[in-house]
């Protein structure tokens, strides 16, 4: 089988934030750049799939051209090929679900994974998207995939409990954080992911455009706390609530 | 054209200046990837288990071996056709620089990559090779490595373990103890070193499962205690005769050659160790309040993190500088070997430094920790006891320090090196230029060279037994290469507004040690006047070494990490 997954360059988790002075972003400068964990989940399970099935993998990544460092996390694990969309700035859920359907249609596979959420901005939109433009079956949040013949069966965590749904390939999976643990890259894979293929498109030779539909005005920092304050008895603390915090 | 750095003792020498130093702004995407590769397993698998890795919990530390094994970080010494994946020195030490954030478990790994399976990367015969390299590759099995005994130490060649040819001449009958051996408690392929005849040393692969070969128990050591530490006791054990490694009575050629790896991978290893300590405490410092402020907030405390940050800088500016310089060398000439041996003036120095800054690193974090860095609730404690052995094993730093101008002379002697030329050229009347970090590069380079030439002179072949000026001559050649590489890392830097805090402190504070060093060394040898003939050479750098000092520190503090080298962004 012939699997297309995703990987979204992200911001690494151990760092902390600081949003650009004038409002329009993150401050990404020297600031060390990850696979979305998520998406480092689905192409584990990408990996596995093939392990067990036979076929390919091929990596589909949309960003500037550091993003490469990303694909080439991936082919590091094992995938076999990747694909860039090289774009400027940001690109939002819906545009990055139509460059993702362009790709899709170019390579047949029977099977897209995604990551069911990117750690930057949280949409958790693309795969449904999706899935919605390509009008096939998407299972969403996956904990566990099983394929057996052109049957998918996905379960998931739902409140209360699991469920499970199938379908029939081709569809879209887009996985969980219970779904497995992302392998480590072994040093000789990442050798080897040097010499694998990334081919590069631009978003116009996709024939898909990519303004986006929302547009960001402002990000903020949350406000600083401030200070607490030692209070000398229980009747100021008392009055200090009531009078300036007024919680009671 | 620039050409890469390829030969020793470069900081001798002004007219290289148009050679390309190796220097970590230019390691590859991919060495970068297999950096973070390595880094993030030892986050994962060897840093939360610090505590049962100290146990000594039973099966857990080959366990950890072989897991690295299982992501083929064994293997880079290895050539591709012998299971491994044949990187080049630098990646190879830069994977080292990344596992060296638990003692017990980094010196386990240095055993078995290093002096455990070099030998036979080095020496063995291709029949040897396919035998043993892929399972060491894996971690299927785990290596060890045999040379010292009780009565021979630093003096390995003094061992009396014995070989004895067996009467139907198919075996060797090795008898004999060894002592201290790093991985025996769990190794299955041992290098062991014993006299034929009681005369010829000569190098052995013994296995464990050779009859005769027993296992003492584990040493109760001050520090690395999660390492195994064993005595390996050989009874008349039976080693085949295609289990020679080398030539018979050339045993010495492996232990010598295979000691200027671990020398130098000590130093790299240090690089990780200091940046690892300096993780652990700069949360403490930022979080424990006393008089009102956070400690970081108090000059003396910013003091000792800038000063081992400076410090750092210089370690790791000569460390991938010698990497560098042994792949350019074997890159050239396609002798592995040799590379490392041209280059081990530069394994001594960064042995010696390396070893010396990570302890001083280990006692100044304590310090900062205060009385909690005393308890053992706390990660401090144990690294101080671990750090310490580093200045014992790989060659004491006594032993090192003997080496550096040693070796030097042995070499300008027979004519490969032009130093003889370089010592009646140098004088200090030369021209100081007005930067601090150029400046002080010229300084120490010609009191090298001065004081080196008058040394050689002065005692003549008797110099081998000054120690004390051996010494001396070894931490002015320390100053005079770490000077050098630093101005150089930093001419060399796209970005110099990021090196120079740094460039400038080591600057300033490796000047200050060194006017020390150097300035009572020229009166111990030619008194006043010769102490008069090198003042401007012996004068400190006119500048604040507090204002550097602190412009160091609020860089860190700002930036919350030492923010060049391995594992940050390029």
């Amino acid at each position: 089988m012939k699997i297309l997954v995703t990987v979204k360059r992200v911001m690494d988790y151990n760092v902390k934030p600081k949003v650009k002075p004038d409002g329009s972003g993150v401050v990404t400068d020297g600031v060390n750049m990850i696979v979305n964990p998520f998406d480092e989940i689905a192409v584990e399970e990408s990996l596995k799939l093939k392990e067990k099935n036979g076929g390919e993998v091929v990596v589909l990544s949309i960003g500037t051209k550091d993003t490469t460092t990303q694909i080439r996390a991936a082919l590091a694990m094992g995938a076999d090929r990747g694909i860039l969309v090289l774009a400027d700035g940001s690109v939002d859920p819906d545009a990055a679900a139509r460059l993702i359907k362009a790709v899709y249609e170019q390579e047949k596979p029977d099977l897209v994974v995604l990551g069911k959420q990117a750690i930057d901005d949280d949409s958790s939109q693309a795969g449904q998207l999706l899935a919605e433009y390509l009008g096939l079956p998407q299972a969403t949040f996956a904990s566990k995939v099983d394929v057996a013949g052109k049957t998918v069966t996905v379960t998931r965590e739902v409140d209360g409990g699991l469920e499970t749904i199938s379908f029939d390939m081709p569809g879209v999976v887009t996985a969980d954080l219970r779904l497995n643990t992302p392998r480590y890259a072994s040093l000789p894979g990442i050798m080897k992911a040097k010499k694998k293929e990334v081919k590069e498109f631009t978003p116009a030779a996709l024939g898909v455009d990519i303004a986006p539909k929302v547009k960001v005005l402002k990000l903020e920092e949350p406000k600083a706390r401030q200070a607490g304050q030692k209070v000398p008895d229980v009747a100021t603390l008392v009055g200090k609530l009531r009078n300036e915090a007024k919680a009671l | 054209m620039t050409t890469r750095e390829s030969r020793c003792v470069g900081y001798l020498f002004s007219d290289r200046s148009h050679e390309t130093i190796m220097t970590p702004e230019m390691f590859t995407a991919e060495q970068r990837a297999l950096f973070g590769a390595v880094a993030a397993f030892t986050e994962k698998e060897v840093v939360p288990r610090r505590k049962e890795i100290e146990a000594k919990t039973p099966g857990l530390m080959a366990a950890l071996l072989k897991k690295a094994g299982g992501i083929g970080a064994l293997g880079l010494d290895i050539a591709d056709e012998h299971g491994g994946s044949g990187t080049d020195k630098t990646t190879s030490m830069l994977m080292a620089e990344s596992i060296s954030r638990e003692g017990g478990f980094a010196v386990s790994f240095g055993a078995h990559t290093g002096i455990g399976t070099l030998p036979i990367v080095f020496f063995g015969t291709d029949e040897q090779k396919q035998r043993y390299l892929p399972a060491l590759a894996t971690g299927e099995k785990l290596a060890a490595y045999a040379l010292t005994e009780a009565g021979s130490g630093s003096d390995a060649l003094a061992a009396r373990a014995t070989a004895t040819l067996s009467a139907d001449g198919k075996h060797w009958i090795l008898n004999g103890q060894k002592q201290w051996i790093t991985n025996a408690g769990f190794a299955d392929v041992f290098i062991v070193f014993a006299k034929i005849d009681g005369t010829q040393f000569t190098g052995f692969i013994v296995e464990r499962g050779m009859p005769g070969v027993s296992i003492g128990p584990e040493e109760h050591k001050l520090g690395i205690r999660g390492s195994s530490t064993c005595t390996l006791i050989l009874e008349n054990v039976p080693v085949p005769v295609q289990n020679v490694l080398g030539e018979p009575g050339r045993g010495h050629r492996i232990a010598f050659n295979v000691l200027n790896v671990g020398r130098l991978k000590l130093g790299v290893f240090a690089v990780g160790g200091v940046k690892s300590i300096l993780r652990e405490t700069l949360p403490y410092a930022r979080e424990r309040r006393q008089f009102g402020k956070a400690l970081i907030e108090f000059p003396l405390i910013r003091e000792k993190f800038a000063t081992l940050l400076a410090d750092l800088y210089a370690l790791e500016s000569m460390g991938y500088r010698a990497t560098g310089a042994i792949d350019a060398y074997t890159a050239e000439t396609g002798k592995g070997m040799e590379a490392l041996e041209e280059l081990n003036i530069e394994s001594s120095i960064l042995k010696v430094f390396g070893s010396e800054l990570l302890g001083r690193a280990a006692d100044e974090a304590l310090q900062i920790l205060g009385g909690y860095g005393y308890m053992e609730d706390y990660p401090l404690a144990k690294v101080y006891r671990d750090v310490r052995i580093n200045r014992i094993f790989e060659g004491t730093n006594e032993i090192n320090r003997m080496l550096v101008p040693g070796v030097l002379l042995k070499r300008a002697m027979k004519g490969q090196l032009p130093l003889m030329d370089a010592f009646q050229a140098a004088s200090a009347s030369v021209s100081l230029p007005e930067d601090v970090v150029d400046r002080a590069t010229v300084q120490a380079r010609t009191l090298a060279l001065i004081l080196t030439g008058r040394a050689a002179m002065q005692f003549m072949q008797g110099l081998e037994e000054e120690q004390e000026a051996l010494a001396a001559l070894a931490d002015i050649h320390q100053a005079a290469f770490g000077l050098d590489s630093v101005r150089r890392r930093l001419v060399q830097a796209d970005n110099q507004a990021l090196h120079l805090p740094l460039a400038r402190a080591y600057a300033i504070q490796e000047m200050d040690r060194l006017i020390a060093r150097a300035g009572r060394f020229a009166l111990d040898l030619g008194g006043a006047e010769l102490h008069a003939e090198l003042a401007p050479l012996l004068a400190p750098l006119p500048v604040s070494r507090t204002a550097a000092l602190r412009e160091v520190a609020t860089r860190y503090v700002e930036r919350g990490q030492y923010w060049l080298g391995a594992g940050t962004v390029a």
